[in-house]
């Protein structure tokens, strides 16, 4: 087995075993990676460990692979048809704010925030890998010129992605909270950034 | 809890629930029964109106979020487009039960306010929102593009 391949099976061994310490709705610390493989690896399996946010519905639903988002667990095409329009947030006269409010609105069951919108079209994650979302996040022409540091400080504090964990109605909120998420952002940070290898 | 609402220029006041969906305000307290109820989950678009002039469901927004915002309802509407929405619908007969009209004309309204010259695309994202059980999505279409032409040529006689 090749050297590449022998380090991507023990990452791989190592994640699974991660899902099956933690559970569902639960994240792994950091720390709990600290005697993961060496760096390289370590900093992998960090980020398969945030991948369950990333790759979360209540995420992916605003990072289509198209001009429309989805919603629900499923990721079905969002209800009525919307698009992304020149902004990412509606077309002419069918805006995001025509629905969705400051806030999730209980009594029609439409979730809500001040910064409703789009992911923009760049930062499409559906359709596509965790190795392939990772080099996304840090790529400055897919990832809003953000440096890293500005990438932790946008997952860890911004306000439409902590909506992830604050989703309201019966729709699942992303495993753990967004401060543990930071913590794993920074973790995978700090340890080099290495993303998965697709096999 | 009493609000004051600004709702076709008139300040009014309502007293209740501040989480109560604008769309009974609108009905039941202020009496004002042209906007519609038809899914209450901002899916069919009959409940819409305009606050502060772009289009919102009011069933799916809190009375508690209107206070110094302008609510237009379909019996506010008096815009020069609006007058040119309304000749063209009658000219082209658009509705048919008509219980989704208002709905349909707010958004016209808005769309148009937005985006005078327009495309069979722009008007179909613009109302996508908007469901019609008649099916008169042609003739809403030919009345959308029949009052852009007239506000372009300034016929509005």
């Amino acid at each position: 087995m090749p050297s590449r391949s022998k380090a991507w099976f023990a990452v791989s061994v190592l994640a699974s075993t991660a899902a099956s310490l933690s559970g569902a709705d639960d994240l792994r610390s950091p720390e709990s990676f600290s005697s993961t493989g060496n760096q390289a690896e370590r900093s992998r399996a960090i980020f398969i460990e945030a991948g369950r946010v990333f790759q979360h519905p209540r995420c992916l639903n605003c990072h289509p692979a198209t001009e429309r988002p989805t919603q629900g667990e499923d990721l079905h095409p969002h209800s009525p048809l919307v698009v992304r329009g020149l902004d990412d947030r509606g077309a002419a006269a069918l805006r995001c704010t025509t629905c969705h409010g400051v806030a999730n609105f209980a009594a029609s069951g439409v979730p809500g925030h001040p910064l409703w919108h789009m992911a923009p079209r760049e930062m499409t994650w559906q359709g596509k890998s965790l190795a392939q979302i990772c080099e996304q996040i840090k790529d400055l022409r897919h990832n809003g010129a953000r440096t890293l540091a500005q990438i932790h400080e946008h997952v860890a504090h911004d306000s439409l992605v902590g909506w992830a964990w604050r989703p309201g109605g019966s729709r699942k909120p992303a495993p753990g909270t967004q401060e543990e998420f930071g913590a794993l952002i920074a973790a995978w940070i700090e340890s080099g950034a290495a993303c998965p290898v697709d096999q | 809890m009493t609000i004051s609402l600004k709702v076709n220029g008139e300040t009014r006041e309502f007293s209740g629930d501040p989480d109560t969906p604008l769309l009974w305000v609108i009905r039941d307290d202020l009496g004002l029964t042209g906007t519609k109820y038809g899914c209450g989950i901002a899916q069919c678009g009959a409940c819409t109106v305009h606050v502060d002039g772009v289009p919102l469901r009011s069933c799916s927004a809190p009375v508690a979020a209107m206070p110094g915002r302008a609510i237009t309802t379909i019996e506010g509407l008096s815009s020069r487009v609006a007058k040119a929405v309304q000749k063209a619908w009658i000219e082209l007969d658009v509705a048919q039960c008509g219980y989704c009209q208002s709905g349909q004309i707010m958004s016209a309204v808005a769309l148009l306010e937005k985006k005078p010259k327009l495309s069979d695309r722009d008007i179909d994202l613009a109302m996508a929102g908007n469901i019609c059980r008649c099916a008169t999505y042609q003739r809403i279409r030919a009345a959308i593009h029949l009052a852009s032409k007239r506000l372009a040529a300034g016929d509005l006689s």
